[in-house]
């Protein structure tokens, strides 16, 4: 009961910091925006469309997985600045096990991440008229969640780790860009040369943005199940390291 | 006995911060640790509140062994940092709420012990306000109410006052020593001030490379150690004649003055006046807990070692 609500205290801290600074609101609404109408459009003007939709459409989930991704990994700086500014002591004395202050935290960035979430929905409903019923936003948003939850353990890991908010942002692009770029976020992953192909495989990603696309537009790759399964081995591995990463810290 | 250790032992590859310390500090004491830094009693509070592991050595607080039992020692301790940890970004009242969850206070009393403890630092009427519009004093007082929280046993300060004006100050000693009463806690301290030694503990240990150097109260360590100090200028000084006297604790030249302990000056001064013979200059005050601080520690500055508080020792580590 004490590590439920030890859980419950480090996530309530976290939502209620984000809900108070304002720079991490509009930021989140901001880039998703530059990508699908930025991008998206300027792009879309010169391929026509890709496995019969839209090319805007097309990167549509794949621009989902990447606002998660983004603000996920980028959760795990939080953990430095905490640390710096001497918040995280309190948390780490009190009579609650390490994995519960990680699950707090990792629950906290989810949040940051599926707040994103619902307000890239509202986008596609109502500005992309991308084809959603309740049960694809259903699905949509537990697959997202799925993915936050990685992402954000990758960051968390990463940044209980290192000390510096600076190291940081260099690991986390050598990590985060990679990830998206091999991923087929942007493009089908059927036609790719070997090498290409091969590195996409390994990608984890390349699961989540398969998965996405299958739900979302109905063009899978890979199987639903194979594309869950992947990421759900994955989300329990990178829990695993950061449960450890935590108690050495 | 409420923090008892056994050799407690740490290393930090060779040097050695604590070196097989044994201490007792009993139920209901206000106790000091005093030390240069770098002397040990920063390793030493952390080891005790179960963050650093001990190389060797055993230590038991509130009964619980640090080692086997650390989330049993952590429910009985309370701590203040060095720096201040509460939440800018969250009002006084919200950071103890995330601590009564934290440290499992049971739901009926929370909302009653967050009055209560607001109330015994005076924070009630800011308790809603966000802390980073809250002065040093005023974030001190929260950190002080939050540690109490929990009903601790033990409460642990580092350096409680570090920084703060010498009004505040003296609030805080107020709060400190009202909560030591109010509350049946026992108090371990770690602070550089003399003076708030003086004012709060009723036992303190001066701690140098490790080791307990002296520990006892204040009082009798001024009296046995530092006694009261004559300040004496006298053209041809004997002070091989002065050492020799009984009441002489010390006797030492420095830059043509005398410094001469002795044991309670309103018996003996008139005796040692009388053996000095003239003099041009005399001056006497009592001796002070730094008197007895650098008898034991010396007057060389210690380098090498990092200020700070015990977070920043463990963050190195």
């Amino acid at each position: 009961m004490s590590e439920l609500e030890g859980i419950y205290a480090v996530w309530l801290r976290e939502a209620k910091i984000y809900i108070r600074e304002k720079e991490r609101l509009i930021s989140a609404v901001i880039s998703p925006l530059l990508w699908i109408f930025g991008f998206g459009a300027g792009v879309g003007t010169t391929v026509d469309s890709v496995s019969g939709y839209p090319y805007q459409m097309f990167i549509y989930p794949g621009i989902m997985v990447m606002t998660v991704l983004f603000t996920s990994l980028f959760y795990g700086i939080y953990i430095i600045w905490d640390r710096k500014l001497d918040f995280l002591k309190e948390v780490l004395v009190a009579p609650i096990s390490r994995a519960s202050v990680f699950s707090g935290k990792m629950l906290g960035g989810a949040t940051d991440a599926m707040v994103q979430v619902i307000y890239l929905i509202i986008i596609g409903l109502f500005f992309l008229k991308v084809p959603f019923t309740p049960l694809i936003i259903i699905e949509a948003f537990l697959m997202l969640l799925l993915i936050s939850i990685a992402m954000v353990s990758i960051g968390l890991v990463i940044g209980a780790n290192l000390t510096s908010p600076e190291g940081f942002s260099l690991v986390i692009n050598f990590v985060m860009w990679p990830m998206f770029f091999f991923s087929g976020a942007l493009f089908p992953v059927s036609n790719l040369s070997p090498w290409l192909a091969a590195v996409t495989k390994i990608n984890p990603m390349t699961y989540g943005v398969d998965a996405m696309r299958g739900i979302i537009l109905g063009i899978n790759h890979y199987s639903l199940l194979l594309d869950t399964a992947v990421l759900m081995v994955f989300t329990a591995m990178m829990i695993g390291i950061g449960i450890i990463s935590f108690r050495r810290m | 006995m409420v923090i008892k250790t056994e050799n407690l032992t740490k290393e930090f590859g060779k040097i050695k911060a604590v070196n097989e310390l044994n201490l007792e500090v009993e139920e209901g004491e206000i106790f000091g640790l005093l030390g240069p830094n770098g002397a040990g009693k920063t390793t030493l509070i952390s080891m005790l509140c179960t963050m650093l592991k001990p190389t060797s050595g055993r230590a038991w607080v509130n009964g619980f062994d640090v080692v086997k039992e650390p989330e049993k020692v952590r429910k009985s301790i309370g701590i203040v940092f060095q720096q201040a940890s509460v939440d800018d970004l969250l009002t006084g009242r919200e950071n103890l709420e995330l601590h009564n969850l934290l440290f499992g206070v049971p739901k009926a009393i929370r909302r009653q012990r967050i009055d209560e403890v607001l109330s015994i630092v005076n924070l009630e009427k800011r308790a809603d306000d966000f802390v980073n519009t809250y002065s040093g004093g005023m974030r001190r007082r929260l950190e002080l109410a939050r540690g109490i929280m929990h009903h601790p046993k033990i409460l642990f300060l580092d350096e409680p006052t570090l920084g703060l004006d010498p009004q505040t100050r003296e609030h805080i000693w107020e709060y400190i020593k009202e909560l030591a009463i109010k509350e049946c806690m026992t108090i371990m301290l770690t602070t550089h001030y003399m003076e708030e030694a003086e004012q709060l503990c009723d036992q303190v240990a001066i701690i140098d490379y490790g080791k307990i150097v002296v520990l006892d109260s204040p009082d009798t360590l001024k009296k046995n150690v530092a006694g009261d100090i004559v300040k004496i200028k006298q053209k041809i000084p004997d002070i091989e004649k002065i050492r020799r006297l009984e009441y002489v604790i010390k006797a030492e030249e420095k830059d043509g003055t005398l410094y001469i302990s002795i044991k309670d000056a309103s018996k003996h001064l008139q005796d040692l006046l009388s053996k000095t013979g003239p003099i041009d200059f005399v001056e006497v005050r009592r001796g002070s807990l730094s008197d007895v601080f650098l008898h034991y520690t010396g007057r060389d500055i210690r380098e090498g070692e990092a200020e700070g508080g015990f977070w920043e020792r463990m963050m190195k580590r």
